[in-house]
């Protein structure tokens, strides 16, 4: 199903909600990638003033999320979409619940990172910790890209990032652990920022639900809950 | 009934899962007006004690179709068909075939409620009359079992000898698909039958196809797809003649595999 083969409906004004909902799901991941990328730089460069506008932000996530559920309630009641476009609502209402706890935990991190305190060990690791942030944050906006053009086999690839992503997670986890085990006193210190870790491989995850339901909204498959092999089968149609 | 169809020569990959049984089957089914085909060879195992549902746009042939299993279009000038459906394997297109004996057996109900201008018990006792049936105490134990099949016992139980012009839409046509189990059939054919009701008959109706099929094979056309997507267990849709796709309902209404479907089902052209 590309998106040129999707002919409109009879009723211009179902199409119309319809472009409106995709386009409103579109402006809340471009908000959420902000706020991501936001947490990031505020996390790495210990800018204060970023941490507190992502914080200040978050409600706009929060009331997108609502606004566009409350959109997807109203057609289901009125229009009952079939096949794709009961697809693309189901889509839409399971996505944006993985964007607006996105959402969160780029607040959580924007926290955190007004309460850590610097340290060598702390200073040394934040580079890698903006290198997985980073790649999270592309692993979002791909995911999104493959929504807005309903493209499964890009959705394919984003997901198979996580695994790379969880590396990368393991990495810095161990380093952390090594410097816990070093000094002890740094303990507080350090576990604000592995929980700032944690949130990033969370957000890793999220993204990889959203390509699901990408994969699910373009084949009508569920892949959730499936084996890799058994996902690229669905996908690419392979043997 | 007699000719045997199992080995036609058709190659013909059945559609239904191996779980279900087959009930009718359907072979390069034609159908022609004077020199028109309306039917291009249709090919359907339709699966037994289930509801199958037939969509699509007016003039697809879906009621063209459905006129065939009971062979109500013999009555129509110049109509003639080509290719066979076995009903239990028994090709009802055989010139062998009684055709007061399968309609019998597959009972049918229009889209406006057609009872008889006669008492509500009359016309529930109708059919078994005309097989000749007229002990008294077998025809009210035929027409209470009828009458609760249809749901519609408790409504007429004190009134049984009033006329059924007087009773409302949705009460009138549960009546006629009263008359109709009354003489037991296998297959029920549905053509529109709540499209002239209330929203809430409508669903009597529809509670009423459900409960039914556990008896009978059910057969319906309707154009309301929200309808066929409650109602029935698989779905085929319709397309000048031809039958684009049948499938399970829940596959046609979340995913179904053509295009045209797809775009029948939500609304859209082009």
């Amino acid at each position: 199903m590309d998106i040129e083969g999707i002919g409109h409906h009879i009723s211009r004004q179902y199409n119309e909600e319809l472009e409106d909902i995709r386009s409103k799901v579109m402006a809340m991941g471009g908000l959420v990638e902000q706020q991501l990328s936001n947490s990031i730089i505020a996390l790495e460069e210990s800018n204060r003033d970023l941490a507190d506008s992502v914080i200040a932000t978050d409600y706009k996530v929060n009331s997108l999320e609502v606004e566009i559920d409350e959109e997807c309630v109203q057609i289901l009641a009125r229009r009952q979409p079939a096949a794709g476009d009961l697809r693309l609502i189901m889509t839409v209402i399971k996505t944006i619940t993985d964007l607006e706890r996105i959402g969160d935990e780029a607040e959580r991190i924007s926290k955190m990172s007004l309460a850590l305190q610097m340290s060598d060990n702390i200073r040394s690791s934040l580079s890698a910790i903006g290198h997985m942030g980073n790649h999270v944050r592309i692993m979002v906006h791909d995911a999104l890209d493959a929504f807005a053009r309903m493209d499964a086999e890009a959705a394919l690839k984003v997901w198979h990032e996580d695994r790379k992503v969880d590396k990368e997670y393991e990495g810095i986890m161990r380093q952390l652990m090594t410097y816990m085990m070093e000094d002890p006193r740094s303990i507080p210190h350090v576990l604000d920022l592995l929980w700032s870790v944690r949130a990033l491989e969370r957000i890793g995850d999220r993204a990889t639900n959203i390509c699901e339901y990408v994969m699910y909204l373009v084949k009508g498959k569920d892949v959730r809950h499936t084996s890799p092999e058994q996902m690229e089968r669905e996908i690419l149609g392979l043997r | 009934m007699s000719e045997n169809t199992s080995n036609s020569p058709q190659a013909f990959e059945s559609n239904l899962p191996k779980s279900e049984d087959v009930c009718i089957e359907v072979r390069d089914l034609r159908l022609y007006y004077s020199e028109n085909e309306a039917l291009h060879g249709i090919n359907l195992d339709i699966p037994k004690h289930k509801v199958s549902a037939f969509i699509g746009p007016s003039g697809c042939g879906k009621s063209t179709l459905l006129r065939c299993f009971n062979r109500m279009n013999d009555l129509v000038d110049n109509v003639r068909i080509e290719g066979s459906i076995a009903i239990d394997n028994n090709n009802i297109y055989n010139p062998k075939v009684n055709v007061a004996d399968l309609r019998r057996r597959v009972g049918m109900v229009f889209q406006k409620p057609n009872p008889f201008p006669k008492s509500i018990y009359e016309n529930v006792a109708y059919g078994l009359r005309i097989q000749g049936v007229n002990n008294r105490r077998r025809l009210d134990e035929a027409v209470e079992k009828a009458l609760k099949g249809a749901a519609l016992w408790d409504e007429v139980k004190d009134r049984l000898n009033q006329s059924a012009m007087g009773l409302s839409g949705g009460q009138q046509q549960r009546l006629v698909i009263a008359r109709a189990i009354a003489i037991e059939p296998e297959v029920l054919l549905l053509d529109e039958p709540a499209s002239a009701l209330d929203p809430l008959s409508t669903l009597k109706i529809e509670e009423l196809i459900y409960e039914l099929k556990d008896t009978y094979t059910i057969l319906i056309v309707t154009h309301n797809m929200q309808q066929a997507a409650r109602v029935s267990d698989y779905t085929a849709f319709l397309y000048m003649g031809d039958l684009i796709e049948f499938d399970e309902t829940n596959t046609i209404f979340t995913n179904p595999a053509k295009k045209k479907t797809e775009d029948y089902i939500t609304g859209r052209y082009g």
